[in-house]
């Protein structure tokens, strides 16, 4: 196997895990991509020192021995991106895993595999220029309908403009297929196909950018209606194991109403991969009807796949997050877990024996964290078109502890904090978002959305809502003390109103058929059914009727039961519901005016 | 087929021909350097022959062009810098496997029998590491397997293919658990072909001794596979100890078509060997000395574990962990705990109280839960019933607390049920005989047996419709 290297080829000089040294270094460059040893492990060239590149390998390097070649790629790490991504699972490094599965068997072995995007099958393109046109970067020159719901435009690379020499017909082609011919200002014929090759650690430009103010909707209540989400915004939910991470980043790739949804597995289960993989194809996107995996990519870095590869998992998503941007999509991106990609950030860093900052994580860690979050945004394309990415990361603390770097870092970063809280996830009451803890930047951005939806009041119900949780966790500083019983019924009210609100709103399963999604509207109702309820007890908290009276009502069920019996967003089912609450309220503060009645002393 | 691609068919641990070289630049804790090596892979095997013949494993941890950094598995004590040869074998460290030649068996922490009989030579030679399986190869897990544990089934269901750990502290009953489900565990629908892997890493003679006597005693014994590592054994060998058992299990389970039940304990001395050798390499630490990357290394034990697309077999994990303080946070549990599908708290308190299995149901889970139960699985009400008993559980944990400074006396008449709930969970519900396997509607009459004790207004979490179908009518005699 070991021919005569030639003379001008880098050759591994040590390996300790993912981390290996080559040289001489000067025939490298930085970040490119190279191939090890002679089962050409794919890594990557993270520095270059005296005369000796350091490379980050992103398969498992056993075996691999000193003095093998280390071929440069002359180019730095890229994905392609054209039609084939929907639909689609990758590893870190964009190897399609179902062509992996054909080639190797049921299990990941290394080496050198097929490309990303395949080359054989056919595409239905639809041209929508002339020759002759003057095209520059992003320019949208046609379109392929990928699947039912994605139509997948196909644009200039950011780096090519010029006139249009020739174009092909609408028919069927593959991706090696060049469909365009570009004459650029220096008179250079740039051919062009359905995909292109970008850099996953550039960011792929655009025109403009702008504040986010229409919210991403994603059916689960404490987000929309207390924590919103912007298109184009970052959210973090941090918790410790088992507080539903990865559960409400799954809730949110299938109802957040995105175009697009990246989903990047990184460094966590395999089976949560597999179950995305075997849900989403079955279930139906609420606004197209369509299967959810039509408008999804999967990126899955196990926990037991190389390390590095998980470092660059991160940026081969939020690169094809940026390229269906520039298509005018709005995309949303769920990063399961940020932490993971932090640590594997650690652990080569480690292995160059760089000066560990906090808790051993190198001292770019805020930095990365930062840069990776700035990706998100919502944007003027460059064809003109408006389209977003909206980051969420889930964080996984150690010891479930907030105050550790990668929390405390990210918390710079984002806009909106989704706080699980351990004691709620253990009652099994979820999401188990912590609503005092949480936050978000953007309910004033997004509440010009909601007033012209249901007018003036989303904004009022949501405070009075807001309130009333605050004023409870006041109070229950004083129930765990002394019982509810020793609060008097003014107070109580607020307690039980409080119930209402946690119970019947909040608390919303992601297993049950009906309460898995929750339409904006029906979310407004519910709110304002509950929120009327409670208004009313103060009617009867004023006419000294004894609490517990008003909470045994039979509407108290039919609120209790809302969110699972009714299905739709219409008003009038909650019309009904507020209707019995004040026929009954009223026939219950009437019969305490009746002067025989034991309550009214 | 071999897992890496090779087929050495009759490759044991015995002589092969490779490099070998004569002694030692440097020896430090675990590790050795040796200087002036050529042709040599990193992650390969290695033979060392201490000066007075004994032969140790070892396997290669860092390689310069020079040099090779040596883990050796058997310590170090007593090698001499001069008279030490060091031998490379040209591969990784491998497992022959075959179901004739492992079950029924007992090795050592590196896969060498120790039960007398021969090394197994017929089968593959396997890379001890594994590979990762592809996640579109996986079969999702949601098979019900009734351990006959009411905590376990009712509030925390294990499905075949699942990783759910027991969180211990020491001198709790974990290992009576551990046999219990061993002896217990069946699927509703079928009987079928299973093995038992059981890996010991650190642990006491008698403790693997009482493991193989359980088996022995409910007759799986020639089912069963040990892997002991005791904890007179080096340190070192924890660290392929696990690794060779899940070799085996994955074999039996992916070749072989059985069903594979693996224990593995104890997980914290298995990462406390591993926090020897980094400390003794000069790495940096993260979190109590442990390495920054004991997740990653931890998933790659864990991750072992599941169904695969077209093949029949299943690699099920119960590893036990002792908590270091009991702490929850410590980073053995807190990183376990974020890898496997789940996890179940062994309590002091509940021990104290002599309530057996002292399954603290609050802090456990199983993530794996929703998917293996409900109609067609277990029972329709599965999934509410459980849901109301955590609901109900962790409120009248707060009433308790409510209670210890008010009194129980001066409780409101809802809290005292509460209170009165709490008890009889714990005695009833979580308590149950070592021997007493009980059917899961046996688990789910009874817990709704305990919360019927409320006024239905507090029932938010079950349906009107249930509580008519199951709450009133099975056990309407047993209501005061
Ligand atoms: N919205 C929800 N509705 C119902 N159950 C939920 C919800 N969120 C979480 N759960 C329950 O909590 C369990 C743990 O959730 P999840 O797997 O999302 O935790 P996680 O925070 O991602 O944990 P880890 O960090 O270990 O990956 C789930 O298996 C599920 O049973
Ligand atoms: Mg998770």
């Amino acid at each position: 196997m070991k021919q005569n290297p030639k003379r001008e080829t880098p050759l591994v000089s040590f390996v300790s895990g993912p981390v290996v040294k080559a040289s001489p270094g000067h025939l490298l460059s930085m970040n490119e991509m190279v191939e090890v040893g002679a089962q050409r492990l794919v890594g990557e060239v993270i520095g270059l020192e005296g005369d000796t590149a350091t490379i980050q390998v992103y398969e498992d390097t056993t075996g691999l021995k000193p003095g093998t070649e280390v071929l440069g790629q002359k180019m730095p790490l890229f994905v392609e991106l054209g039609p084939g991504l929907i639909g689609q699972i990758f590893d870190g490094i964009q190897r399609p895993l179902d062509v992996l599965k054909e080639r190797w068997g049921d299990f990941i072995k290394r080496g050198k595999t097929s490309f990303a995007l395949s080359r054989e099958k056919v595409w239905r393109f639809e041209p929508k220029i002339q020759p002759g046109s003057l095209v520059t970067a992003g320019t949208i020159l046609g379109q392929v309908r990928e699947t039912e719901a994605v139509t997948h435009k196909i644009l200039v690379p950011p780096n090519v403009s010029g006139e249009v020499k020739r174009i092909v017909p609408p028919g069927n082609y593959t991706l090696e297929e060049v469909i365009a011919e570009v004459e650029t200002q220096s008179g250079l014929v740039v051919p062009l196909r359905m995909f292109h090759k970008w850099p996953v650690r550039m960011p792929r430009p655009y025109r403009k950018r702008f504040m986010p103010t229409v919210p991403l909707l994603t059916g689960q209540r404490v987000i929309d209606t207390f924590f919103p989400l912007a298109k184009g915004g970052t959210a973090a939910i941090p918790g410790g194991f088992g507080t539903g991470k990865t559960v409400t980043q799954h809730q949110l790739s299938k109802w957040a109403d995105a175009d697009i949804i990246i989903y990047i597995g990184c460094g966590e289960r395999g089976n949560e991969m597999t179950g995305v993989l075997t849900d989403f194809p079955r279930l139906l996107d609420p606004r197209t009807q369509r299967p959810l995996i039509e408008r999804t990519v999967l990126i899955a870095n196990t926990s037991d796949m190389p390390v590095a590869a998980r470092e660059a998992s991160i940026y081969t998503g939020i690169t094809m997050a940026e390229y269906f941007r520039d298509q005018g999509y709005d995309v949303a991106l769920m990063a399961d877990s940020t932490s993971r990609w932090a640590e594997a950030l650690r652990e080569i860093s480690g292995r160059l024996e760089e000066m560990p900052a906090e808790e051993g994580f190198p001292a770019y860690l805020a930095s990365r964290l930062a840069a990776f979050y700035e990706r998100s945004g919502r944007v003027q394309t460059l064809s003109d078109e408006m389209g977003s990415v909206s980051i969420i990361g889930a964080v996984s603390p150690p010891g479930g502890d907030f105050s550790e770097p990668v929390t405390m870092h990210t918390k710079r970063f984002v806009q909106c904090f989704w706080a699980l809280d351990k004691e709620l996830a253990s009652a099994r009451y979820f999401p188990a978002i912590n609503y005092l803890e949480s936050y978000s930047a953007y309910v004033s951005a997004v509440s010009d959305w909601w007033t012209e939806k249901t007018g003036p009041e989303w904004q009022e119900l949501r405070e009075r809502a807001v309130q009333i949780l605050q004023e409870d966790a006041k109070l229950q500083n004083i129930v765990k003390l002394l019982g509810e019983e020793a609060l008097p019924d003014d107070q109580r009210r607020i307690i039980e109103g409080a119930k209402l609100i946690k119970n019947d709103f909040l608390q919303q399963s992601a297993f049950d058929p009906v309460d898995t999604y929750c339409q904006p509207l029906k979310q407004f109702y519910l709110l304002k059914t509950i929120m009327h309820f409670i208004k009313r007890l103060h009617d009867i908290v004023s006419a000294r009727i004894p609490l517990f009276r008003a909470m045994e009502l039979p509407v108290v069920e039919k609120i209790h039961r809302a969110k699972y019996t009714i299905k739709g967003e219409e008003p009038e089912p909650f019309l009904e519901i507020m209707t019995e609450i004040d026929q009954q309220m009223d026939a219950l503060l009437e019969r305490s005016r009746e002067p025989t009645h034991e309550s009214s002393r | 087929m071999s897992l890496q691609g090779k087929t050495d068919m009759n490759t044991t641990t015995v002589t092969a021909p490779g490099p070998e070289f004569m002694g030692l630049d440097k020896i430090q804790g675990p590790l050795v350097v040796i200087q002036g090596i050529k042709d040599v892979g990193y992650g390969e095997r290695v033979e060392i022959v201490t000066s007075s013949g004994e032969t140790r494993q070892g396997r290669v941890l860092a390689i310069s062009r020079e040099a090779a950094v040596i883990e050796v598995f058997h310590g170090t004590s007593g090698l001499d810098q001069e008279k030490t040869r060091v031998r490379f074998l040209g591969r990784p460290f491998e497992m022959v496997v075959s179901k004739e030649e492992v079950l029924g068996r007992i090795f050592n922490g590196l896969g060498a029998p120790i039960d007398g009989g021969p090394p197994p030579f017929q089968g593959q030679a396997r890379n001890v590491n594994g590979l990762p399986i592809n996640p579109v190869a996986r079969a999702y897990p949601e098979d019900f397997i009734q351990t006959g544990i009411s905590t376990i089934d009712g509030m925390n269901t294990l499905v075949r293919g699942q990783k759910l750990p027991i969180f211990s502290g020491s001198g709790l009953p974990h290992n009576d658990l551990a046999m219990q489900i061993v002896r217990q565990a069946r699927l509703l629908t079928e009987e079928s072909n299973f093995a038992v892997i059981f890996a010991a890493m650190g642990v006491r003679h008698e403790e693997a001794e009482a493991f193989r006597k359980s088996f022995e005693e409910s007759g799986v014994l020639n089912n069963v596979a040990m892997f002991l590592n005791l904890a007179d054994d080096p340190a070192v060998e924890r660290l392929i100890a696990p690794r060779v058992a899940l070799t085996a299990a994955e074999y039996l389970a992916f070749e072989e078509g059985l069903h594979v039940l693996v224990i593995l304990t104890d997980m914290t001395n298995y990462c406390e060997a591993l926090r020897e050798v980094a400390t003794s390499k000069g790495e940096v630490p993260s979190r109590k000395g442990y390495p920054g990357y004991l997740y990653s290394d931890l998933a790659s034990i864990y991750e072992r574990a599941g169904r695969i697309h077209g093949r029949k077999g299943s690699v099920t994990q119960i590893p036990i962990l002792t908590m270091p303080d009991d702490d929850i946070t410590h980073p053995i549990p807190d990183l376990t705990g974020y890898i496997t599908e789940g996890q179940i708290v062994l309590d002091r308190t509940l021990f104290r109280k002599g309530i057996y299995p002292p399954v603290n149901v609050l802090p456990s889970l199983s993530r794996l839960m929703s998917d293996g139960i409900g109609e067609g699985k277990t029972r329709e009400d599965h999934k509410n019933i459980s849901s109301q008993l955590y609901a109900a559980y962790s409120k009248a944990k707060q009433v308790e607390r409510l209670a210890s400074i008010i009194g129980e006396e001066d409780l409101s008449v809802t809290d005292k049920k509460y209170f009165e709930f709490s008890k009889r969970f714990e005695q009833e519900f979580v308590n149950q005989g070592r021997d007493e396997n009980r059917s899961i509607f046996d688990t789910l009459d009874l817990g709704w047996e305990l919360v019927m004790t409320f006024p239905e207004s507090e029932l938010v979490r079950v349906t009107p419709e249930e509580i008519e179908k199951y709450g009133k009518t099975s056990h309407s005699g047993n209501q005061e």
